[in-house]
């Protein structure tokens, strides 16, 4: 096959692309297995060192804090439980909101939609003081609920949903209707399985979303036990200068590392799907 | 008191359109109903009221010796056959089929002794393991018949399921749901736009226009004695010819042509219908076609032309009859089977 100029300039441009995001990676990888000090007096390096197993067992396992009870381990745990509470929790409650607004008629059905979308123009960090008053009246401060409560509503999602929903014929409903089934069985056995490849898209986008959040971990939590992975981003950057000790960059490379492969692995895992889900026309 | 019994139905929707007017119907057990008319005469609503998809604004429903008014359209023991078969898209023919029967509890191998049944009836055994997907057109329709019939409803309710085939496999699909119905002998309602369909398939027509039943009768009582204009135009292809007239004494004047001893004593102005099928070529015959075209089927001629008044006429002859484009021919009515119907009011008069 004879390749075209254009081709040509095309894969290089994509190839700049890749080298954009891979690189740093790398580099952060590489480092990561080097000497906290061979990083600090030759610089990032290129190649794998010999330190990598040192490097990731010290930064899993640990203890540190002001405690010195909480380890990496136990952040990544939190961050999980987090994230897997709130892309779950997100996906239930706006696939069933989403089949209220289109599936029962009421006249403010429209009304409402409208009103759960413009929550898009209110994200948490805007109404971070009247959600952090309600959950700590409620007690629910140091807990997983509270994390993940104000979190699970999702007016994307919502949306989402109900433009896939509005595709659905209305014969099918009819249809269901005259074999018997009820509002539930018809939202069990019909909806979620012609929608699961648009779940699953839905979970990736708020897994990540979960598992990013900042500001409402630190805010929420003041017992390190409840600490998560980003919020360790903060304290691993702030430790070095603590301590008399030198840095220990390595260890952080590491730190950053680990912390990129949970949402790495959900991507990779559901990608099929998620593609699938946001491109999909068959019903 | 009937199978099915519509008693002053009416159906009027939020936005204040009438779509069904005081509908009074009785269906015997068994009878196969069809009710045809042009799109939004209101036919698909009252199915739909049937199947209970829709509220009944007025009037009752009986089915079975039971008021269905209030029942909820799973409790009323009904199966419909919709126009996109409404096929379930993620499950295979086999749940498909069981999927009606497991929501009524039905213990599994009742269920698969039911659906196998059904499948064999309509010959989709060998795709019992597809998905809707992987079906042709006709199977797709075999399919969602064996999930009406795999419940054993009551009433069968057919919402123009065959406009979704060509040509070919609708006639064929006809013929089979036909010979269904006659096997299992449910009562049924069938909805359609095409008058050929309703023919073929109907024991009993309802011809329905704005919301209301024109005319209720066998096939052949609506083609041979239609009651009103609207039937006459709707039912029989080629459409029926009509031509305006005077009726006076006895006597109309149409055309170029006068009609005497007609039994009717109405007086004014006429519509005169006359079917293709009832005109024969005579020397000195009633009417004089000028050919513009003619259309060869084979078995008859369509014979498409101009009445002296510029009038467009059809004659249908038999097909080994040669005619040519541009000839005159003389034509008369057989055995005098001509409708006439009063102009303002459409009702037939003679």
């Amino acid at each position: 096959m004879k390749i075209k100029p254009l081709q040509i300039i095309a894969h290089i441009i994509l190839i700049l692309g890749v080298l954009l995001m891979v690189v740093p990676i790398w580099i952060s990888f590489a480092s990561s297995s080097h000497d906290s000090v061979t990083i600090l007096t030759e610089g990032m390096k290129f190649h794998i060192g010999d330190q990598l197993a040192r490097n990731y067992n010290e930064v899993l396992n640990e203890k540190g804090g002001w405690s010195e009870e909480v380890t990496a381990a136990k952040m990544f745990i939190n961050s999980f439980i987090m994230a897997l509470g709130i892309a779950t929790l997100k996906v239930v409650i706006s696939a069933m909101s989403a089949y209220a607004l289109v599936y029962y008629r009421f006249k403010l059905a429209v009304p409402i939609f409208w009103l759960i979308f413009i929550t898009l123009l209110v994200p948490l960090e805007v109404r971070i003081f009247p959600s952090y008053k309600i959950v700590s009246d409620l007690g629910l401060t140091n807990s997983y609920t509270g994390l993940i409560l104000p979190l699970v509503a999702s007016a994307t999602a919502t949306f989402f949903f109900r433009q896939f929903y509005k595709t659905i014929p209305d014969e099918l409903l009819e249809s269901a209707k005259l074999d018997g089934a009820n509002a539930w069985s018809f939202f069990i056995d019909f909806l979620v399985p012609l929608s699961k490849t648009m779940i699953a898209a839905m979970f990736i986008f708020m897994f990540v979303y979960g598992y990013s959040q900042y500001l409402w971990p630190l805010i929420m939590t003041t017992a390190e036990e409840y600490w998560t992975v980003v919020m360790g981003m903060k304290i691993i950057y702030t430790e070095s200068y603590e301590g008399v000790a030198l840095p220990r960059t390595a260890e952080r490379f590491a730190y950053i590392i680990l912390s990129m492969i949970p949402p790495v692995l959900v991507v990779v895992f559901l990608q099929k799907w998620f593609i699938k889900g946001l491109i999909q026309t068959e019903k | 008191m009937s199978f099915l019994d519509l008693k002053n139905v009416t159906k009027i929707y939020p936005n204040g359109t009438k779509a069904v007017h005081e509908t009074s119907l009785s269906i015997d057990e068994g009878e196969f109903m069809v009710f045809v008319g042009p799109s939004g005469c209101g036919k698909s609503t009252l199915l739909r009221m049937v199947a209970g998809l829709e509220d009944i604004t007025e009037g009752d429903i009986n089915l079975d010796g039971k008021l269905m008014n209030e029942v909820d359209p799973s409790e009323r023991d009904v199966a419909m056959v919709f126009q996109n078969y409404a096929l379930y898209p993620h499950m295979n023919v086999y749940n498909n089929l069981a999927y009606g029967l497991k929501n009524r509890g039905i213990d599994k191998e009742t269920i698969e002794q039911k659906v196998n049944d059904a499948a064999k009836l309509l010959q989709i055994s060998d795709y019992l393991q597809r998905k809707p997907s992987m079906l042709s057109g006709g199977q797709r329709q075999r399919v969602a018949m064996g999930r009406a019939i795999v419940r054993n409803p009551k009433i069968f309710l057919f919402d123009e399921p065959l406009s979704n085939l060509d040509a070919k496999l609708r006639i064929q699909m006809r013929l089979e749901i036909k010979k269904l119905q006659q096997k299992v002998g449910v009562t049924s309602i069938f909805v359609t736009h095409d008058q050929v369909e309703a023919m073929t398939l109907a024991d009993r027509l309802a011809v329905i226009n704005n919301g209301i039943i024109e005319q209720l009768g066998t096939p052949i009582e609506i083609y041979d004695n239609p009651k009103s204009l609207f039937v006459a135009g709707f039912i029989g292809s080629p459409q029926m010819n009509f031509l305006d007239g005077n009726l006076k004494n006895k006597t109309l004047s149409a055309e170029s042509f006068k009609i005497k001893d007609i039994i009717s004593d109405f007086e004014g102005d006429v519509t005169l219908g006359i079917r293709p099928e009832h005109l024969s070529q005579k020397e000195n015959g009633l009417i004089n076609l000028k050919v513009d075209l003619v259309e060869q089927l084979g078995s008859d001629n369509l014979v498409y032309g101009q009445l002296k008044d510029k009038k467009d006429f059809c004659y249908r002859c038999p097909g080994n009859l040669i005619i040519e484009k541009g000839s005159n021919l003389s034509l008369n009515i057989e055995n005098n089977k001509y409708y006439i119907f009063d102009k303002s009011t459409g009702k037939r008069v003679n």
